[in-house]
């Protein structure tokens, strides 16, 4: 089944001209309406004539997340506040957050694109689908819901956190789809097997994404619970989940082109690289009224292809993601970064900045354990003072990256110097 | 009336304890009694030694977190009733315990105690009639 074959069909031509016409419109738009992106036309000597379609897309400068956060927090929006209907945000390295706004328009286009993203999984109208994303600020949750509600299927609205209770209404209510990310969904079914009820199981399809992993783990997936299970791509400055997803082929993620305009470019010269080679991905949103990015640079490093699918869609397909060209990480779906740590550390008295992150992954779940250094003068012959610190600690870089942290109190002068924030962390973790 | 003790933080990783050891030995320094807290992450390890100045300067130059403590040696006989006599007295003024441990080295018989004040505990155990050793008295 194909959601909307008009748009996911298309020939390229086709594809082409709709992308060139959105985009002229998009430029024009954002040149009247947003100040930073008038400036920054202007600064290369750029008027919005000058955009005439798909092939003059490179003319234009990049967008990245430093610029969300030096417009905190409504700085790029192209709408008065009074046409916003939602607010998403998420969690950036200076504590302030990026925050994105969608007009009723936004929302309903980011429904159908998570709708097209669930008829690749096979789902359709008669399925019963848990959304087992975290409900809130994070986009995974209500951006899902909406699309299963849009797609017209019926919708339970799990949530996180209780893993029994969830498998509990999983069996109660025939449960034929899941939406979360794969790590929870192979702890899932451990559990499943604990409680020895896979055979009450209806479960058919999974949509699993936020956080990067691996075919072997989707397979892993697909043979512990017997199911399908597709990948889906998002991210809450673009739009949320449903920017990109894989068919029943599971040959590259389809992206939704008619709205998002995709590019491949070098890491280090930002030249465009062609199809079959591995990039940043860079995004255009076409059709998105709230807050439109040109050429915004995702980091996320991966390759295009233009050919058609298998499955019938036209649309372009993204590889499976191999990494991040900075230092963000991506741990139980949160974004965090390193940075955010040091300023935590450097906040407290009883701490140096030196330390050492080390993610990993037990159970299926990801875990993050932070090594500190503790000043010299802090240091206590007493256990209960040491672990009143070390809970401290936690409690300070909880605030500051949203994520529950086991802190190691270490020697003093045991964690290596050196230059580079790459030394600083270990991701145990396998995704290749 | 304290005696010092010296203290060393201590990650659990195999030869750390062999390294605080191995220092001491070199430096010529006798341990009089020894007594590890451990969590799982790390241990802190507490001694009275024999020069401990001496052993606190050489650890930290080989790059570990030691540091002097003031604690409490208690002169304990060898017969029933002399743990209760001194737990007896610091219970009975609401003074906490914060660990110790015993001492039982060239003749002497103590109980190492860190207390939640130090200064009343002194006092309390004196004017209760116990013997505290002096820092002299102990490593000399």
């Amino acid at each position: 089944m194909i959601w909307n074959e008009t748009k996911e069909c298309m020939s390229r031509d086709e594809m082409t001209c709709l992308q060139s016409a959105r985009l002229v419109k998009l430029v024009d738009r954002v040149y009247h309406s947003v100040e930073f992106y008038r400036k920054k036309m202007q600064a290369v000597g750029l008027q919005p004539g000058d955009i005439r379609g798909v092939e003059d897309l490179q003319k234009l400068p990049f967008t990245t997340k430093d610029d969300l956060r030096s417009t905190y927090p409504f700085g790029l929006f192209a709408v008065p506040l009074s046409q916003i209907t939602r607010i998403h945000a998420s969690s950036g390295t200076t504590g302030k957050a990026t925050v994105v706004g969608y007009t009723r328009h936004d929302l309903d286009i980011w429904s159908e694109c998570v709708a097209r993203c669930i008829t690749m999984a096979g789902l359709g109208r008669s399925d019963i689908i848990q959304v087992a994303y975290g409900y809130g600020l994070f986009t995974g949750g209500l951006g899902a819901h909406y699309g299963v509600e849009k797609m017209g299927a019926t919708v339970v609205p799990m949530s996180t956190g209780n893993t029994k209770k969830l498998i509990t209404m999983m069996m109660d209510f025939g449960v034929t789809g899941i939406m979360c990310t794969p790590s929870y969904l192979l702890h899932i079914a451990e559990v499943i097997d604990e409680m020895g009820v896979k055979d009450k199981i209806k479960l058919k399809a999974s949509i699993n994404g936020a956080e990067p992993w691996t075919e072997n783990m989707r397979l892993q997936i697909e043979q512990r619970l017997g199911i399908h299970s597709h990948d889906i791509y998002g991210l809450s400055e673009i739009m949320g989940p449903g920017v990109a997803a894989d068919c029943m082929f599971h040959a590259g993620l389809h992206v939704q082109e008619d709205h998002f305009l995709p590019e491949i470019v070098d890491r280090t010269t930002f030249e465009p690289l062609s199809d079959g080679q591995t990039g940043e991905l860079v995004i255009s949103t076409l059709t998105k009224e709230g807050i439109p990015l040109i050429r915004y640079r995702t980091k996320d490093l991966t390759s295009i292809t233009h050919g058609k699918c298998e499955c019938g869609r036209t649309t372009a397909r993204l590889a499976k993601f191999t990494g991040r060209s900075d230092d963000m990480l991506i741990i139980r779906g949160v974004n965090v970064f390193p940075s955010q740590i040091e300023a935590a550390l450097l906040e407290m008295d009883e701490t140096t900045p030196h330390y050492r992150m080390i993610v990993d992954r037990v159970d299926n779940l990801d875990t993050l354990e932070v090594q500190v250094e503790v000043e010299e003068r802090y240091f206590s012959d007493e256990i209960r003072k040491l672990e009143k610190l070390s809970a401290k600690i936690a409690h300070v870089i909880q605030q500051a990256i949203g994520l529950a942290v086991k802190v190691k109190l270490v020697e003093p002068k045991s964690i290596e110097r050196s230059e580079g924030k790459s030394q600083r962390v270990t991701d145990k973790r396998k995704f290749n | 009336m304290f005696v010092k003790q010296l203290s060393v933080f201590i990650e659990n990783r195999e030869g750390r304890l062999e390294q605080v050891t191995e220092v001491l030995a070199n430096e010529g320094i006798n341990i009089l009694s020894i007594s590890m807290a451990d969590t799982t992450e790390y241990g802190m390890l507490r001694m009275i030694v024999s020069d401990p100045q001496k052993a606190k300067k050489a650890l930290v130059e080989e790059g570990f977190s030691a540091m002097l403590t003031d604690v409490i040696a208690v002169k304990l006989e060898d017969r029933v009733g002399e743990m209760h006599k001194m737990t007896h007295i610091l219970c009975s003024l609401s003074l906490n315990i914060e660990y110790m441990y015993a001492l039982a080295s060239s003749g002497k018989r103590a109980m190492i105690v860190k207390a939640s004040d130090g200064d009343a505990a002194v006092k309390a155990l004196k004017d209760g009639g116990l013997v505290l050793f002096s820092s002299e008295e102990m490593c000399g």
